[in-house]
Order: structure tokens, then sequence, then C-alpha cells
């Protein structure tokens, strides 16, 4: 593990990932989805895949060797995944679910059920995905409490020129760290002071954000943080929510069954202590263990250097795919390259964002058309979708070079 | 391996580019139906004048997708304009006909983009799809099969709302 900030050498990463050594459609694959679903690199398919060969067993509960093996992994995983995002005390905050989703679902349905009703109030922002925002629809039209909404700029940042009047009666702000579409990263601890001190709690949706930057919870003073395994190199199938110890012990479980209880009786039952009151059944054991191994993986890199490198191709990537379009293309979000993550939402005049990735897919250029989960944005954007190229610690210059060569094709099939 | 020309007919990105029936009616007289492909964000709204006969009197065609949902919408329109609801039926049933994933229309690495609405359906006799052929190509690749289908959806369920109405 290193926390230099030397750049590392992009060639030898990729040559980690065995997805990224295939070809499609006779050319390399040129894979710029990594804001939906990264790639794997070798060390967390073999730590899984240790895992089953060597001591697969269920958690919590077998006294025999291997079991108790699996359990330690397990724990250490916990607290590696916690140290990992600046957790004060990860061994009691660090809770797995099954995604991101998950995690926000789990604090609407546990924090939200026992503290929102008539007369209070939820802010979001407008670039939030549907995972920040359903919940919390859900959970109003059967507690009767307002969402409310903060607005977005021309260039898709929070316009908080009216903050002050939006926290009036909130209870709760939902914030993205960093938008999956414009790519804006927002001012997380100037919004978190501005929440609590107008009484809010603050709950982070930092799915973008943990894989990309270097993560200090403790130092943004959010009070809730959610992130999913498969957006930084680990499994599907394990996401993290992270919350104040405090809070959390205060919280109801949800969801209920074996593994959450210290007794059951046949008139009741007491929950368990953190963090298992909130991991009822059997957790995805080899998931947790794969993304322990993307967390070792991410550190040897050195997160810094990481966000250095994404700043770069990013910036790489504006200044060819503007030079090379000019006012043909529009990239949706914060001109500048140090503002925003490494997540282009792109508009090319003329082609429908479907049939574009279409064409790229033509060149092995795997980009993501749609609405990205986030329709609330693309009606603020003013669109019904985009497409999206996102980058991540494989993708180097190249790539961008590749994107822009198969959309000037995608232009000229296109052109009127 | 199927390419882009097999998808994109000249005849389609015509009616991409030159889209008939754009446009509004006022409803009522005439009814409004939204269809949505969650997917992707296409949204489609087809304005229907269906008199007592059945007769489809006009039709419109509004919001936005990519070519080959707004040139099927395009087509579509124009292939339904005159016709009875029966014969928008069979035509409808046509079409899904041409749209239904067969495993000997895909290669052998075919995927399986099928789902419950997309199962194979049994074509009519004697129903003439004219230009909506030149988007027989779309099978050849699944995900694009519901932007081919959303206006026959969606005009199926204008019919409805105009039967009730």
């Amino acid at each position: 593990m290193t926390t230099a900030t030397e750049p590392f050498d992009v060639a030898k990463v990729k040559a980690d990932f065995p997805i990224l050594q295939q070809e499609v459609k006779g050319r390399p694959i040129v894979f710029l989805d990594s804001a939906a679903s990264s790639q794997k690199p070798r060390a967390v398919i073999d730590a899984m895949s240790e895992y089953y060969e060597t001591i697969n067993a269920n958690v919590h509960r077998g006294v025999y060797e291997i079991a108790e093996k699996a359990t330690n992994a397990l724990e250490a995983a916990r607290l590696r995944i916690g140290r990992f995002i600046g957790a004060p005390k990860p061994e009691t905050e660090v809770l797995f679910t099954k995604n991101a989703t998950e995690a926000l679902n789990l604090v609407a349905q546990s924090w939200g059920r026992a503290n929102l009703g008539p007369g209070d109030a939820v802010l979001l922002t407008q670039l939030e995905h549907h995972a920040n925002i359903v919940p919390w629809f859900q959970l109003a039209a059967e507690k009767g409490f307002e969402v409310r909404w903060i607005p977005l700029t021309a260039d898709a940042q929070l316009d908080l020129s009216e903050i002050d009047t939006l926290l009036d009666g909130v209870k709760l702000l939902g914030l993205t760290a960093m938008s999956n579409v414009a790519g804006t990263i927002t001012p997380i601890a100037e919004l978190t002071a501005k929440a609590h001190a107008a009484g809010a709690l603050v709950c982070l949706d930092a799915c973008q954000y943990v894989p990309h930057l270097p993560t200090r919870l403790d130092e943004l003073g959010v009070d809730f943080a959610a992130f999913s395994g498969h957006k930084m190199l680990g499994p599907t199938g394990v996401g993290v929510l992270w919350g104040r110890e405090e809070l959390l012990e205060a919280m109801p479980p949800w969801l209920g069954g074996g593994g959450m209880i210290l007794n059951v009786t046949l008139d009741g039952f007491l929950p368990a202590a953190l963090p298992a009151k909130f991991e009822a059944g059997t957790p995805p054991i080899a998931e947790i263990i794969g993304l322990a191994a993307a967390v070792d993986y991410l550190d040897a890199l050195g997160m810094e250097a990481v966000r250095e490198h994404e700043v770069s191709i990013t910036a790489y990537a504006m200044r060819t795919l503007t030079e090379r379009f000019g006012d043909t293309l529009t990239i949706h979000g914060p001109a500048e390259p140090a503002m925003r993550g490494g997540v282009l939402s792109l508009a090319l005049e003329g082609v429908h964002p479907h049939d574009l990735s279409q064409v790229l897919d033509e060149h092995a250029v795997c980009v993501r058309p749609g609405h990205h989960c986030a329709k609330p944005l693309m009606q603020v954007l003013g669109v019904g979708a985009t497409a999206r190229a996102s980058f991540y610690v494989y993708n180097d210059d190249a790539d961008v070079d590749a994107l822009a060569d198969a959309l000037a094709d995608a232009a000229s099939f296109f052109s009127f | 391996m199927p390419g882009l020309e097999d998808l994109y007919r000249e005849i389609i990105l015509d009616h991409y580019r030159n889209p008939r029936n754009r446009g509004e009616l006022d409803a009522p007289p005439a009814t409004r139906t939204e269809g949505f492909n969650p997917l992707c964000g296409d949204e489609i709204v087809v304005y229907l004048d269906l008199d007592d006969a059945g007769v489809v009197q006009d039709i419109r065609i509004g919001g936005q997708g990519c070519s080959i949902s707004q040139s099927s919408a395009s087509m579509m329109s124009a292939a339904v304009k005159g016709k009875t609801v029966a014969e928008v039926a069979a035509l409808t049933q046509a079409f899904k006909a041409m749209m239904s994933i067969h495993e000997s229309s895909l290669g052998e690495d075919g995927e399986d983009g099928g789902t419950a609405a997309d199962m194979p359906v049994e074509a009519p006799e004697g129903v003439r799809l004219g230009d909506l052929e030149a988007l027989r190509g779309v099978v050849k690749f699944p995900v694009r099969i519901k932007c081919a289908t959303l206006a026959w959806n969606t005009l199926a369920q204008g019919i409805e709302d105009a039967q009730q109405a």
C-alpha cells in the first residue's frame, strides 16, 4: 500500500483486467461505461475464488476452523473498507447491503419512517439518481412530508442562492457527492455545515465519489453515506451504508430475520447490536471479500493518483472533443475538469444518443445511452437522454481518441 | 454479424429526418396517449381521431426518441390513416410478428433479448407492411426492438382510449 501521488502506469493497470484483453467486433474493446459498472482486476476475481476454494462457510455461526476464518475475513473486510472511506468506527458503522440502492432505502425505511411526518421536509438536489429520490417519494406518500429540490445552474451545478430558505423545516438533505450524468462534484462539506445549522441530517449518495476520489467521511461531516462495490472494481451484489454510530444505535432495524436478533421468544424479539442489527440473513460473503480486495487494489494505486489520472483524461477528452466537433457536440455539466468527475454526457447534433451508442458499438466503444436513472435531471437539462462516456483507472488517451473517431463516424453516418 | 446498414436503411433515415404526421390534435375530441420506454427515456405521444365507424380519420405523433422509434412512428402514422380499427389491429399484428425474435433469425451467438411482450406473434395473412418492411433488420439488434414497437404499443392503447371515450 502506498500513499504516494505518483502517477501510475495505465498500460500496466489495464493488463490487470482480463476482460479488457479481448477483442469485440475485431477491435480491442474500449470500455467507457464504468459509471454504470466498473471492470474487475484479476486480484478481485482471485480473492473471491480463493474464498470459495478454501474457506467457504456461513459466517457468525460455525465453530469449525473454516467458518471462523470466513467470519474473520468478513470482519477484516469491514474494517478495511471502513478505513478506506475514513469511517471513525468501522466495526459498528459500516453496514453491508446488496447495493447502494438498498442502502438508501434502509435510511428512508428505518431513519425516515421513525423521524419524518406532516410538516417536515426532505430536500433533494436535481442531480439525484432515482435511488435517492424514489425511496423518499414512497415514504412521503405514506407519511405526508414534503419533498423539495435544490435547483441547478445552466452548467449543472447546484444553485445555492436560496439555500437558507430551502433548508427551512428540512429534516434531511439527500445529496449526491458526484452526479452520474453531469459529473458535477457537489460542495459536500459546505452544504453539510449549512444543513446541520438548520437542524437537518445529510444522506450522501457517494456511488460516483468513493471509487474516484480520496474519501474522508469524518472530514466531510455527513451523517449517512451509501456506495456500491461494483462501481469501484469490486463485484456486484454488495453495497455499503455508512452511518454515524449514535444515529444507527437509535434507529429501528429494517429487514428482519436471522442474524439481526439478540433474542427471539414467543412474545417478540430483541434486536442485535450494530452492525448485525441491520444485516439480516446471510451476507454476500464472497462479494464483501472481493470488495476488500478492490479497496486494496485502489489503495495500491493511491486515490490521489486515481483522481489526478481522471482529471487529466477528462481534460484531454474535453479538449479533444471540443476541438474536433466544436458546437455540434454538447458536453453537459461543468466546463472545468477539476470541478467534475470523469463522466461526460454527450449530445451530438442530429444524432440521438441511442443511435450514437449503436454506431459506437460498431467500433467496440462501450458507452451508455439513456436517462441514467436521473429523469428529473434530464427534464432540467431539457433532453430525453444522453450518451455517456465515463473513465476509470484503466482508460487512457488512446481510448479517448477511439471515442472521438467513432463519434466522427456517427456524425458522418447520420449527416443530413 | 449484422452491420449498421441492416439497421439504418435509407427509408428509415428519411422518415427520421422528415417525420410524417408530426404534431398535435385537439384532445378532446381526439385522444392523447403517452408511451414510454423506461430503459432509454424515449417518449411518444399519439393523438388519435377515430370516427364513430371506427375509422382513423387523423393521427399525429409527438414526443422524442431515436431514429428507430421515430421512423417507426412516422411510418405507422402514414400506414394507419384511413384504416378501420380492425385493419389497424391486423397491421399491428403483422408488424409485431416481424419484430418477434425467432432463434433462426439470430446468429448462433444471438443473445436473448426477448421478454413476454416480444414473444413470437403469428403473422396474419394478406397484410402488406409496405415501407414498414424496412424495419425488419431491427430484430438483429434485440435491444432496439422496443424502440420499434413503442409507437405501436402506444397506438393500441390509444385505440382503447378512443373507444372508451
